[in-house]
């Protein structure tokens, strides 16, 4: 790469355009967000991702301004937005409801911000337009909300808070009713839009893979708490816990004793089969429970003994065929099962192995990570 | 499977017969050519022509037009207004008595609401009149008023509100440009209502006028009491009529809204 990579997290000098500062609310006597702190940085396209009812939700209305603040501060440019209105902040968003106007056709729901910021008529116009033809909706500009379909739907809310070009836009979950094909080309249209304008996004999501291609970095959630916060390809190739690992993609987790020598650990996991070598920068105390993870595609599959570190037997259990792919699992003799995924580069008919079959899965000592919990 | 026994067929006639036999042979006999009320002498619309001729008569219906715009205008801006406050506030000291207190005037016996603003009008020195009969009018049709926009507002989606002030709507931008255009319907039949009722009102009205001021209830009320004549019959039916219309007209608008926003909700659980 010739150009300086985007990352102003690493930046200590870069100042946040969002700052949670130990944030907490509370609906009643239940904590839906507890004591959050975390920075969002001009330009950036953060992805928030976590199970149902963690609280994603929640941290959007906050900063959309339909939620108080329980506890601590959340800080715009420097300045606590609690005391502003949600009409007076430069913030958009998109609601996982869409909240379309029932009353007002699609051109008119578009619209709506512009006009209120006194726009002239054909500036709005044309404006309404450019974000119709962006989100493929020209043919509907004329129907009602009740008149178009789920996916179309989600479409015209994307083009409402979309058309304002705010500093801030937060969309949750913006394409999740959309097929595939739709979802990729908004995915790069979202992108490209981010590219030129330099908004900031905020965006929920509950597909792992869209929030790895989209975003420049992940947060991952669990009831309220940030598990881990870090680029796409830290989420995944260094999970800070097994919760985050098993939540990011396929895993395998193995758990064990760990005695170390420098960054070389050995697990014992398991009586009469050798003990699992891995890399870690962390340290563990002699005997501490850790936890191995490692993504199926590192985890080799073969019908004779490879020359590896890691070298395991076992007899294949199941084949899940996805076309490019296939995963195999593989019962270890302890009953332990691993999934190890192959290309398959060739025909299916050709494969070598198959149920039932006794095979060596293997895997080098970096291929996997060591964690504590 | 038989749909209508013998039964079932008798009891709706009797029913029926019951509640509208009166009015019904009241609107007939003001199509009597006789001036005795109680013998037929032939179908005449004189009655509604003479009714025309009617200065008081018509000094009285105006009346009562004035103050069944007015006052139910008036109801349907405050009703409306109360019953924003008390579904969106949330929670506050004192919530459940304000409700109670809204709805408790569709209880009250109307002896007692008007006899209160009675007092209140003599104690505060206003000149009963129109002006008081409107007051009198807005304070008891505001509560059915509210009934009416309250029971909308429940089932509002909240978040159209937040996504008009997300896109830059003053709080009072966002009710006029999304929240009223779509509870539009309900505040209508809850106009329509107050206006019928407002119409048809006699004993508030009766305690709240003045010798400038008589609506056609009081006026009809009066007339019947020197013995009844083709001319009321005429003005009744008029009055029937229009009520009728009002009603009508209410629920039709609340019910196409109904099927609409089945429509929408359907449409958006489909999605
Ligand atoms: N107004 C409220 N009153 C009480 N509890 C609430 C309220 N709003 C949200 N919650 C609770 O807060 C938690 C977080 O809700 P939130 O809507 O943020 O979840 P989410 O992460 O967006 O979930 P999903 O992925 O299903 O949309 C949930 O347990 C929810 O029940
Ligand atoms: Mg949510």
């Amino acid at each position: 790469m010739t150009q300086p990579a985007f990352s102003p997290w690493d930046d200590p000098a870069a100042t946040p355009l969002i700052q949670f500062r130990n944030v907490t609310k509370r609906f009643g006597t239940f904590t839906a967000i507890e004591g959050l702190s975390l920075d969002i940085f001009e330009r950036e396209f953060f992805a928030l991702l976590g199970p149902s009812g963690c609280g994603k939700t929640t941290m959007m209305r906050m900063l959309a301004g339909f939620e108080d603040v329980t506890e601590g501060q959340i800080l715009l440019n420097g300045q606590d937005i609690a005391p502003v209105p949600p009409n007076k902040r430069a913030v958009n968003m998109m609601f996982q409801s869409y909240a379309l106007f029932p009353h007002l056709s699609v051109w008119d729901n578009i619209a709506f911000g512009l006009r209120r910021d006194r726009m002239r008529k054909d500036a709005v116009a044309s404006r309404v337009d450019e974000m119709l033809r962006l989100t493929r909706l020209e043919k509907f500009a004329n129907r009602k909300p009740h008149q178009i379909s789920g996916g179309q739907r989600q479409r015209v809310a994307l083009a409402r808070s979309l058309a304002k070009a705010p500093k801030l836009l937060l969309l949750d979950e913006p394409l999740g009713a959309l097929d595939k094909k739709l979802r990729q080309d908004t995915q790069f249209e979202l992108m490209d839009i981010q590219e030129t304008t330099g908004t900031t996004f905020v965006i929920v999501t509950h597909d792992q893979e869209e929030a790895m291609t989209v975003a420049s970095r992940v947060a991952v959630m669990d009831e309220g708490k940030l598990m881990q916060v870090a680029t796409p390809d830290q989420i995944y190739e260094a999970p800070n816990s097994v919760y985050v690992a098993d939540f990011i993609g396929d895993v395998n987790i193995i758990s064990g004793r760990a005695s170390q020598s420098g960054d070389k650990v050995a697990i014992a996991w398991a009586e009469g089969e050798p003990q699992i070598q891995g890399t870690t920068s962390r340290q563990f105390a002699p005997g501490q429970t850790c936890h191995f993870a490692i993504r199926p595609e590192k985890v080799a599959i073969s019908a004779q003994k490879p020359d590896a570190p890691n070298v395991l037997r076992g007899k294949v259990l199941d084949i899940a065929y996805l076309g490019n792919i296939s995963t195999y699992h593989v019962e270890l003799p302890t009953g332990t099962i691993i999934k190890a995924q192959t290309a398959n580069t060739r025909r299916i008919a050709r494969r070598s192995f198959t149920w039932e079959d006794p095979v060596w899965i293997s895997f080098s000592d970096t291929a996997g990570v060591l964690l504590e919990h | 499977m038989k749909r209508f026994s013998w039964f079932n067929a008798t009891s709706l006639t009797f029913g029926f017969a019951f509640l509208y036999l009166p009015m019904i042979i009241l609107i007939i006999y003001s199509f009597n050519s006789s001036k005795l009320v109680t013998v037929w002498a032939g179908f005449s619309t004189r009655w509604y022509g003479e009714l025309m001729q009617n200065e008081d008569m018509l000094d009285a219906a105006w009346a009562t037009l004035k103050v069944a715009v007015f006052s139910s205008t008036l109801a349907t801006i405050l009703g409306t207004m109360a019953a924003y406050v008390l579904v969106r506030a949330g929670r506050f000291a004192g919530r459940t008595l304000f409700s109670g207190m809204i709805y408790a005037p569709l209880v009250m016996p109307e002896v007692i609401t008007g006899l209160s603003l009675l007092l209140l009008f003599i104690g505060i020195g206003l000149d009963r009149g129109i002006l008081t009969i409107v007051l009198a009018h807005t304070t008891f049709a505001m509560c059915y008023v509210s009934v009416v926009v309250s029971s909308r507002l429940t089932s509002f989606d909240r978040s159209l509100e937040e996504a008009a002030l997300d896109l830059g709507c003053s709080p009072f931008e966002a009710f006029r440009l999304v929240t009223l255009p779509i509870i539009a319907p309900a505040v209508i039949s809850g106009w329509l209502l107050a206006f019928t009722l407002s119409l048809d009102d006699l004993v508030i009205a009766s305690f709240t006028t003045g010798p400038s001021a008589t609506t056609l209830p009081i006026k009809i009320f009066s007339a019947v009491r020197l013995g009844v004549s083709p001319e009321i019959n005429a003005l009744s039916s008029i009055m029937i009529g229009l009520v009728t219309l009002g009603v009508i007209s209410a629920s039709l608008i609340s019910k196409r809204a109904a099927v609409a926003r089945a429509k929408d909700e359907q449409a958006a659980a489909g999605a």
